[in-house]
């Protein structure tokens, strides 16, 4: 054990994802949407001995998680989950990514769908350094979460953790656990309430659930 | 052994180094277990596998590698062709510190049911009649194909396979291995494949066998001793390799160019350069390929429908295999396009299997899996690689 802490400080995997990890009992079935490079499949895999797949959207994120012997398919989330079985696996994962969805609704709506439950993470809008970047310099926020220019950023649907609290009340989603995450991806201790965490947190991380009703095929009705 | 008589100088040098003799064929096993029952019912009275092997099986007899053939190779993957003379089809990827890396890896591949390289196929000799099989050698199915390298391995003492790879036809053997035999084999790569044969493949490979039975030299599928159908198979064989590239592909290479002249000559002459190719494509294909094999191997093809073999749902195919898969497709390959891996890759998907997937960027048509396309490498070591550690070898 000693040597598996070891293993994963030396590969400096970043807290989020280690928060994300706590998150999954082993032997669990995951899929990580957008999975980048591995980093987090590998951490899910190795370190905490999860059964974890991955989809990819780049060609040279595919081949590099391949390469490190993660089973990963390239695909298109925002076309690709609707393919996946309902209730194929224990948690759909989406690091980072839901801000980057063409359309987030159906998105969050196919996770619940092909995972029993699903782990969102995604950077806060709300956070006081964007409206103070908003409100006193009128420009777009440049922050360390949101480091891309206005003309050619992928985050095409930000929002602030009020937005996607809302979002997930809309449709029937319970939030089972939350938890505020700063830049750096350290968990922001001292804000538990999401209320104070839509000011004060950088980054948000939702477990969610769907407990509502289901249709035939075992799909949750969404409202 | 009919056809091939003397094997070309680069394939007996290559032999004899390794204190081998010049049998075109390779290494060659008989069969015990016949007769050998087709899926079409039909039986098989003798069976002969011609095949090669390629480093050595470890003691726990854990890694194997069987690389299944497309339609018009054969065994001779990392050799020197014994008619050709030119290297094995894969020498790029297959030989020692290679991807499939046969100082690691006790590498296979054998002659396909059918073929003519010295496996079992219509033109050796029908046992009951004492002349060639001709078309009354039986049809065969892809399922055939690996029923017969199943059994051919078990005769090998080969009792499970570290991987299965290949592409096209070779692909459709993979897929077959893995759903038939789902507890030998621990990691499948299908290659710029399908599960189940297009009405459109069906229709390309219709015109070639047309082309075949229309040369009045094949002369009812009986030419052994004559000159044989080699205008047909030469048609058949352009016909099929312009599917095998890409609009893009030909424009890059040939363009409008013309071949050794300066204007056009106003005649039915090769004026342009990829006529050229393709009639040389087809003319040298025939001194090494038999028409009734081509017709035997493409009906098989055509045949091809994995799902229809499991109730019409390709996912029950998967049902129970343990295998960790890496398909891989082309984005140029209009043959075995895209969309038909991500349909093997959904049902994969579906039974959970552990499944890699990924699309390469290239111009070079379905012909790419042949090539050494840098990023497809890659995967493939890397894939292969982290497939053999978890076998601990």
């Amino acid at each position: 054990m000693a040597t598996r802490e070891a293993d994963i400080r030396a590969r400096d995997v970043r807290v989020d994802l280690l928060e994300i990890g706590r998150m999954i009992e082993p032997g669990s079935r995951v899929l990580d949407i957008g999975c980048g490079d591995g980093d987090l499949l590998y951490h899910l895999v190795h370190d905490r001995r999860v059964d974890a797949r991955g989809m990819e959207l780049s060609r040279e994120g595919v081949n590099a998680c391949v390469a490190r012997g993660l089973s990963v398919v390239q695909g298109d989330a925002d076309r690709d989950l609707a393919d996946y079985p309902t209730g194929a696996f224990d948690y759909a994962i989406l690091s980072q990514t839901l801000q980057a969805m063409r359309d987030t609704r159906a998105g969050l709506e196919q996770m619940l769908r092909i995972g029993k439950r699903a782990i969102v993470s995604f950077p806060n809008f709300g956070h006081w350094r964007v409206r103070m970047q908003l409100l006193f310099r009128g420009r777009m926020p440049d922050t360390e979460t949101l480091e891309y220019p206005w003309y050619n950023t992928p985050n095409i649907h930000l929002c602030t953790i009020r937005d996607f609290i809302e979002l997930c009340d809309d449709l029937g989603i319970t939030i089972e656990k939350f938890l505020a995450i700063d830049a750096g991806g350290q968990r922001s201790r001292r804000v538990h309430s999401t209320r104070r965490a839509n000011l004060m947190a950088e980054q948000a991380l939702f477990l969610l659930a769907f407990n509502g009703e289901r249709d035939a095929s075992g799909a949750p009705v969404y409202r | 052994m009919n056809s091939i008589a003397l094997p070309h100088p680069n394939y007996v040098e290559a032999r004899r180094q390794h204190g081998q003799d010049d049998d075109p064929r390779g290494s060659v096993m008989r069969l015990d277990a016949v007769p050998f029952r087709l899926v079409s019912g039909a039986e098989l009275p003798e069976v002969t596998v011609a095949y090669q092997t390629y480093g050595a099986l470890n003691a726990d007899k854990s890694n194997a590698v069987l690389i299944c053939h497309a339609l018009t190779l054969d065994q001779h993957v990392a050799n020197p062709h014994p008619i050709t003379g030119k290297e094995g089809w894969w020498e790029s990827a297959v030989g020692p510190g290679r991807i499939i890396d046969t100082n690691r890896f006790y590498v296979i591949c054998a002659n396909v049911l059918g073929g003519c390289l010295g496996t079992t196929g219509p033109k050796e000799i029908n046992p009951s009649t004492g002349r060639e099989w001709g078309i009354d050698f039986p049809v065969i199915t892809i399922g055939d194909m690996v029923r017969l390298q199943a059994a051919f391995l078990d005769q090998l003492g080969i009792p499970d396979l570290f991987c299965v790879i290949g592409g096209s036809m070779g692909g459709m053997q993979v897929l077959d291995w893995a759903a038939r035999y789902p507890e030998r084999v621990f990691s499948a790569i299908p290659v710029a494949t399908t599960a189940r044969h297009s009405a459109q493949n069906i229709a390309f490979h219709e015109v070639g066998r047309q082309a075949i039975m229309a040369d009045p030299e094949w002369r009812g599928g009986s030419y052994y001793g004559g000159p044989g159908p080699k205008a047909g198979l030469s048609v058949a064989r352009m016909a099929a390799h312009i599917t095998y590239l890409s609009e893009a592909g030909l424009h890059a290479k040939f363009g409008r160019k013309l071949q050794n002249r300066e204007a056009l000559t106003f005649g039915f002459d090769a004026d342009f350069q990829i006529e050229s190719y393709l009639r040389h494509q087809g003319s040298t294909f025939v001194d090494r390929f038999d028409a009734n094999s081509y017709l035997y191997i493409t009906r098989a093809m055509d045949y091809f429908d994995l799902a229809a073999d499991y109730g019409g749902l390709l996912a029950n195919a998967f049902k129970g295999t343990k295998a960790q898969f890496c398909v891989a497709s082309f984005t140029s390959d209009w043959l075995y396009p895209t969309a038909e891996s991500r349909a093997i890759v959904h049902a994969l998907n579906a039974v959970a299997a552990p499944v890699s997937f990924v699309e390469f960027e290239t111009d070079k048509g379905h012909d790419a899996f042949l090539l050494d396309v840098p990023e497809f490498y890659d995967v493939l070591r890397g894939f292969i690689g982290a497939a053999a550690e978890k076998r601990g070898l």
